[in-house]
């Protein structure tokens, strides 16, 4: 196995991640709730009376958390993203997203980082499920096709 | 309703506290996260640290949780007690899986990057919602109905 060292970001994601663990900290402690984007993001679809004002406004703190960004960040830490899927693969990509984590309950937040902050088992299962099929698949579009 | 602004306010700041550390981790980049994902290729491990770092404070945030029975402003805690594991569980997963490999995107990073005005982050989100939708639409009309009739049967 090859390490990719120009992409790595050590540090970045460390501090990131640690970021991420905080917001589901507060989010439990302070909201009791679980910081699961496919659980607020699925609650809405449609909304029901008296649960929406919390996922709205979570949500929108998180859209303007790319202009906070730039603002804080100085040029040479941002990066830009690299999307190289097609537009059709990306909406195939999409729904089998949209489906699958409302199928499954969680996603890479409530499943992966609360889930398994919390031990379950059934957040094992899961995590362990997208990151295997998430490997495969890469592995098949990079290697295979 | 002091006690409600006060929701509101912690909601809005965690979103964006979330939203920040999924730019600054490079979760937000689909080349970054499929670099993770690609093992047989050359491989960028920034991710497994994400995790890694959110989980090294989720566990205690979670332990603390799960000693008590409200909230630090008294109100419910609401921590999952499922543990019925399921062919749900494992196919959902599997289908979400396949996805984040296709394109890189989760749900988080996908909207915060639509956020960030990238047009394909907003095509991924549609096919999102579109998917989280049809799911819905599914589990109303089609498996509520089967389940009661399975039962009434």
């Amino acid at each position: 196995m090859n390490l990719d060292w120009a992409h790595f970001t050590p540090w970045a994601s460390l501090a990131g991640g640690v970021v991420l663990g905080l917001a589901s900290a507060i989010f439990i402690l302070i909201n009791g709730r679980i910081l699961g984007i496919s659980g607020i993001v699925g609650g809405l679809l449609p909304p029901k009376r008296g649960d929406s004002a919390w996922r709205l406004a979570f949500l929108l703190g998180m859209f303007a958390a790319p202009a906070v960004f730039h603002a804080l960040m100085p040029a040479q830490y941002i990066t830009v993203p690299r999307i190289d899927a097609s537009e059709w693969l990306i909406v195939v990509a999409g729904l089998l997203v949209g489906v699958g984590t409302r199928y499954a309950s969680g996603c890479t937040s409530g499943h992966g980082v609360c889930g398994l902050s919390r031990l379950s088992p059934r957040s094992l299962v899961a995590t362990g499920s997208f990151m295997g099929a998430g490997f495969l698949t890469v592995a098949l579009v990079r290697h295979v096709i | 309703m002091k006690n409600n602004f006060l929701l509101r306010a912690t909601e809005l700041l965690t979103g964006l506290l979330f939203g920040l550390g999924l730019m600054a981790s490079g979760m937000t980049d689909p080349g970054k996260v499929i670099g993770f994902l690609d093992l047989f290729g050359t491989w960028d491990p920034s991710l497994a640290l994400v995790m890694g770092g959110a989980i090294m404070v989720g566990v205690f945030a979670f332990a603390v949780a799960k000693k008590r029975t409200t909230t630090f402003l008294g109100g419910v805690m609401r921590v999952p007690t499922s543990t019925h594991l399921d062919k749900r569980l494992v196919l959902g997963s599997l289908m979400f899986g396949a996805g984040w490999g296709l394109a890189g995107f989760c749900p988080g990073p996908a909207m915060v990057s639509m956020a960030d005005g990238q047009p394909k982050a907003l095509l991924f989100v549609v096919a999102m919602l579109v998917g989280m939708w049809g799911f819905e639409l599914m589990e109303r009309f089609v498996h509520a109905p089967r389940q009661a009739k399975l039962k009434a049967g």
